[in-house]
């Protein structure tokens, strides 16, 4: 009895063992496509971050070669120095205007280019144009082209104004980058992500389900009603989802402030201050405190942004 | 403290000996240079002052041919083995001159191709454009430029020289980088090269630059041109206001000047003065407000003197100038942004580098033969220009050492002076480092407007006692330290954005800055 | 992120017509106001690469904005320039770089994501979304707090200034992009036809390459589209990683133009109209595409 009730457990249990080891390989079957990816981004992207981390403990300046041991002072110096944290909200303040203002303008001409009239593919087409200049080439173009107090197009509006009363008046002179150095630049950004925005709440719009737009119609709702109750709910993932991603971009910028505002305190960011104090002051130590302050910085907003997403993803889960 | 030694060998080797004046060089002895610059000064002055006057005689060098072929034959047989690196190796001389200073081919290097990185100044363009058929046709060295912007181009060269990343051959340089690079051994040593490249003719270059490159004894960098600073105004626009401008006007009176001219055609302000952000751009000519107004970034101590009443009374000075009579949007405004603005007339006088002259008296500029050229302004001191040199340098890391010698030894030659005076024009000539280039009566004759006041400002820049009182280490419109890149570019910047473009007041301004100047300070005590 | 997918219409390109809005049916003047703004809105965000196309043509003495010279001559003379007439600095090698680095990298991405996007959209892994979700949270790092290692790491390798390294760090910038992005588009393929295809005995690859990847073809577009952008437009990393133009891609020759004496406006009109032509005809031949790139697949 026991005898077979122990070999009946044997076999069961070897069974068991066995379904358990195809379970285990169709696991990892299923996890080798994965892999490479898996394996390529954690190289390629953690390990330089670890070693940041490392970096950033230790004495370690391209102007002093010979200096070497570990410290704290990096971060102390991150913490302490004025003008990091103004870099942290010149950068907090770039994404949240930027972010909103375009997404305000985008929501506008999404609305806009969701009628029908004469023109409409090509009002699209040009909305489109500004996010497929070059970053940097559109930058240089903002800083010589357009911003420029004597050359540029703001000093050449004024002047064309002027002119209607002053006919003989000299050329007149636009300082806006002199003046207000971070709304030149949030202006040139909003520029280049509006469409971005205006392309994403576009999609938003058009899925809106006809039928019950037809019923509050019928309903004889007005157009803000339509807005505020149908349209505005409906819109609110692809507001999350067009923000989250622009966010994530424009945190990271660099192009803009590098070549509207070189050495300008006023609107330097992180990813700008980083590059100066590897290039500048050469302190690679310091540099890489700065980048692990950052980075934590952004896991915080991350978390929350996340949380966005995954309540869209939960969603999909559902399903 | 554990910082010292690069400073004071840069003293050392600083002192002021251009041409043959020697003058300047005595108060230095008493000043911050230790004693040892008394010695190597003084030994340098002498070689200077005798090599010097025999290559007073010709422009080209034809006396130096033939021995030069010699030399260039038998150092390459030496170095054979092709890499040869600095000093150990006897270097080749292939750049020299034979006959009028021609580049020749040799075969070691022929086909190679070295790797330039170069500041967008105009005679840098020039450089580019005459290289193919005067440089690669001749030796069969190609030569690749990357070209930028002054600050990104620092930015570049910093990087690729402290990592010794071995991607740029030859970079332009300055006397601010060169004895601070030095002192980490991240160039290669030109002195051997210089010595057999008989073409080159060291002593042909003025001792000042030779003299503020070189370190320990060794030669770093070759001057592609050198500049002091001084004013250039218009001269029909001062008459017309009845102005008239001593050969050393005081700050002072220039001050009324651009106050009386300012608004005197439409449209045209008093004086374009920089305010771009950066230790070299607004840094340079602010500095030496500061020194000639009796202020100084730090005195001997290392002790920050930023709140100092001297130096508020000079940047504050500045900052008013400019704002009530300045040039449109300062804060943007650098060396090319005023040389546009005089040109177009949109400013009647420009205080900044000598080297500007040469673009103001080309022939397609629509100033030309309207300016006139003074000293630099002063108030405490008898001078005030700055002394700068764009400087060629080989990363020790170059592994086409002999080439980018080669390449060195034509852009830096007296031919190469002829060619651009022959084949473009004489006023764009890269001037200022070579004694034999005045007395070429070809540019003398197209740069009669501002040779002899280039020359005049060249001769009073004293490196080693700019100011009124002893300094820690050399410079004129800089403080050669290799902190001074950083902290210049962050105060410039904070300078032209809160207080030139912004209501901020210089007291504030000034109390920010001393801390963190004061922080520099006590790491050199 | 199927939310808004599951109630997505197919209608979403410029030229179908939009769901029906209650708005459509007015006309009148209030419907014309609407429509001048719009097209008003459209050319006020046209301008700058109006002024930028309309000054490259410029002379350089006419390419100036204080006031615009709208009936200046034209000439190709900014664009002789950028292309090195007179500075001999030829733009070729710039451009070869930078075909490089974004079509082998995009190339690399769908290589490593589309197998990637399979095993977490058909049938997923567990953990997927913790997978997801690190894929995304790798694009929050900003690439500026690895600059110090890179650069080390290219020193050591002698990766500096070299197209590969530049390449490799372009993968990894657009891998996490591109594997939403080809999940969501995998996710919508129905489960039926994998299994179909597994039943026949096809093998994996097999799978992937006759079943699915004509049916993910549009979302293959997609993606190779956004990350071609982003790679042609990438500066930070190729700024501080190369040096010469053995290297160097468009954008980080692009400020070279910018000279210190007199005048360049022309010419640098000319260098950034040019440098965006690529990413405007792919843009504008795949506007659709493009909205679902740009929204990771989640908008279709």
């Amino acid at each position: 009895m026991t005898a077979v009730q122990e070999k009946q457990t044997a076999v069961s249990s070897g069974v068991a063992a066995d379904v358990n080891r195809k379970a285990k390989k169709e696991k990892w079957v299923r996890r080798i496509p994965l892999l490479p990816a898996l394996i390529f981004t954690i190289v390629v992207t953690q390990i330089p971050f670890l070693v940041t981390i490392w970096i950033s403990f230790r004495k370690w300046n391209a102007n002093r070669p010979r200096l070497s041991g570990w410290t704290l002072n990096n971060f102390e110096r991150v913490f302490t120095t004025k003008s990091t944290l103004l870099d942290l909200w010149h950068t907090a303040q770039l994404v949240l205007v930027v972010v909103l203002v375009s997404l305000v303008f985008g929501l506008g001409i999404a609305l806009l280019l969701n009628r029908r009239f004469w023109g409409r593919a090509a009002v699209r087409t040009m909305m489109i144009a500004p996010f497929l200049i070059v970053p940097v080439a559109a930058a240089l173009f903002w800083r010589y082209g357009i911003f420029d107090a004597q050359q540029g197009l703001l000093s050449g509006i004024a002047t064309m104004v002027n002119h209607w009363f002053h006919p003989d008046a000299p050329a007149s002179t636009v300082t806006l980058v002199s003046k207000h150095p971070l709304l030149a630049v949030e202006i040139a950004l909003i520029w280049q992500w509006t469409p971005f925005m205006t392309l994403i709440l576009l999609a938003g719009l058009q899925s809106r389900p006809g039928d019950i737009l037809e019923a509050a119609a019928v309903d004889g709702a007005t157009g803000w009603q339509v807005f505020r109750n149908l349209t505005l709910p409906h819109m609110r993932q692809y507001l999350e989802l067009a923000g989250l991603l622009g966010g994530i971009y424009i945190i990271q910028n660099f192009d803009y402030v590098y070549q509207l505002t070189k050495d300008n305190p006023n609107t330097e960011n992180i990813p700008y201050l980083i590059y100066k104090t590897v290039n500048a002051a050469g302190d690679y130590g310091l540099a890489s405190a700065q980048g692990v302050v950052i980075v934590i910085a952004t896991i915080v907003i991350a978390t929350f942004a996340l949380r966005t997403v995954s309540s869209l993803f939960r969603e999909e889960n559902a399903r | 403290m554990r910082w010292k030694k690069a400073p004071h060998v840069v003293a050392a080797a600083g002192c002021a000996v251009l041409l043959t004046v020697t003058a300047a060089c005595g108060s230095s002895d008493n000043s911050g240079g230790s004693s040892s610059s008394s010695a190597s000064s003084s030994s340098s002055s002498e070689s200077s002052s005798s090599s010097s006057s025999s290559a007073d005689t010709g422009s080209g060098s034809a006396t130096a041919s033939g021995s030069d072929t010699a030399s260039s034959s038998a150092g390459s047989v030496a170095s054979s083995g092709g890499s040869g690196s600095g000093s150990s190796s006897a270097p080749t001389s292939g750049g020299g001159t034979g006959g009028g200073g021609e580049p020749t081919r040799n075969p070691n290097t022929d086909g190679k191709t070295i790797n330039v990185l170069m500041v967008n100044n105009p005679q840098m363009i020039d450089l580019q454009k005459l290289t193919e058929a005067n440089f690669t046709a001749k030796t069969g060295i190609k030569v690749n430029y990357t070209v930028l912007p002054e600050g990104d181009m620092r930015d570049k060269a910093s990087l690729e020289f402290k990592n010794q990343s071995g991607q740029y051959d030859v970079a332009t340089l300055s006397n601010f980088e060169i004895p601070i690079y030095a002192g980490n051994d991240w160039m290669a040593d030109l002195t051997e090269y210089a010595k057999n490249d008989a073409g080159f003719n060291q002593a042909d270059i003025f001792p000042a630059f030779t003299n503020s490159l070189t370190v320990d004894g060794k030669l770093y960098g070759e001057p592609f041109y050198g500049e002091s600073s001084f004013l250039m105004y218009r001269k029909d626009v001062l008459q017309s206001k009845g102005i008239t401008l001593k050969d050393t006007p005081t700050w002072d009176e220039v001050a009324d000047a651009a106050a009386k001219v300012d608004g005197a055609q439409p449209g045209m302000k008093g004086i374009c003065l920089r305010g771009k952000p950066g230790w070299g751009d607004f840094g340079a000519p602010l500095t030496t407000v500061i020194n000639t107004f009796g202020g100084t970034w730090w005195d001997k101590d290392w002790n920050a003197q930023v709140t100092a009443q001297p130096f508020k009374d000079a940047v504050n000075f500045y900052v008013n100038l400019v704002k009530q009579h300045g040039e449109v949007s300062p804060d943007q405004a650098s060396f090319p942004e005023c040389l546009n603005a005089l040109q177009q007339g949109k400013v009647a006088m420009w205080y900044d580098a000598t080297s500007a002259a040469g673009s103001l008296e080309a022939s397609d500029s629509p100033v030309k033969g309207k300016i006139g050229y003074v000293q630099a302004p002063v108030k405490e001191t008898k001078a005030s220009g700055w002394l700068y040199a764009w400087s060629w340098a080989i990363e020790k890391a170059s592994k086409n050492q002999d080439a980018a010698w080669q390449f060195i030894s034509w852009a830096s030659s007296s031919a190469y002076e002829n060619e651009v005076g022959t084949q473009l024009d004489w006023a764009r000539v890269p001037a200022g480092k070579r004694t034999s280039l005045y007395s070429n009566p070809k540019y003398t004759a197209a740069a009669e407007a501002f040779a002899p006041a280039t020359l005049t400002a060249l001769k009073n820049a004293d490196p080693t006692n700019p100011g009124t009182q002893p300094r820690p280490t050399v410079g004129i419109q800089f403080v050669d330290i290799p902190e001074f890149t950083d902290f210049g570019n962050k105060v410039t910047g904070t300078l032209a954005a809160n207080v030139l473009a912004g209501n901020g007041s210089v007291d504030d301004w000034a109390n920010d800055t001393q801390s963190q100047a004061q922080a520099i300070g006590d790491t050199y005590k | 992120m199927s939310a808004p997918v599951a109630t997505a219409s197919p209608t979403t390109t410029a030229h179908a017509a939009p769901a029906a809005s209650p708005r459509d049916g007015r006309r009148g003047a209030g419907g014309v106001l609407l429509s001048v703004l719009t097209w008003v809105i459209g050319l006020i965000f046209l301008a700058p690469i109006f002024f930028m196309v309309l000054t490259s043509f410029h002379p350089e003495v006419q390419a100036t904005l204080n006031t615009p010279q709208y009936f200046a001559p034209l000439t190709l003379h900014g664009y002789r320039e950028f292309f090195g007439a007179s500075s001999g600095q030829s733009v070729w090698p710039f451009v070869i770089n930078s075909v490089l680095a974004s079509v082998i990298s995009t190339l690399l991405v769908l290589a490593l994501a589309i197998p990637a996007a399979y095993a977490l959209a058909v049938k997923p892994v567990s953990k997927w979304t913790d997978v997801m979700f690190f894929f995304l949270s790798t694009k929050f790092l900003p690439a500026a707090a690895g600059l110090v290692p890179l650069f080390l790491i290219a020193k050591a390798t002698g990766g500096l200034n070299q197209i590969w390294f530049i390449i490799i760090l372009y993968t990894a910038m657009n891998l996490p992009i591109a594997v939403w992005m080809m999940r969501s588009f995998l996710a919508d393929i129905p489960p039926a036809l994998f299994e179909a295809a597994s039943l026949d005995g096809a093998g994996l690859i097999k799978t992937l390459l006759r079943v699915i990847a004509p049916i993910a073809m549009p979302g293959i577009a997609a993606t190779s589209l956004i990350c071609f952008i982003f790679s042609w437009n990438e500066l930070f990393l190729v700024n501080v990683l190369t040096s010469t133009e053995n290297a160097q891609t468009l954008p980080a020759f692009l400020p070279s133009l910018v000279t210190s004496q007199a005048l360049f406006l022309g010419k640098l009109s000319a260098g950034a109209f040019a440098v965006s032509i690529p990413v405007l005809i792919a843009g504008f031949a795949a506007q659709d595409k493009l909205v679902q790139g740009l929204s990771l697949g989640a908008v279709k």
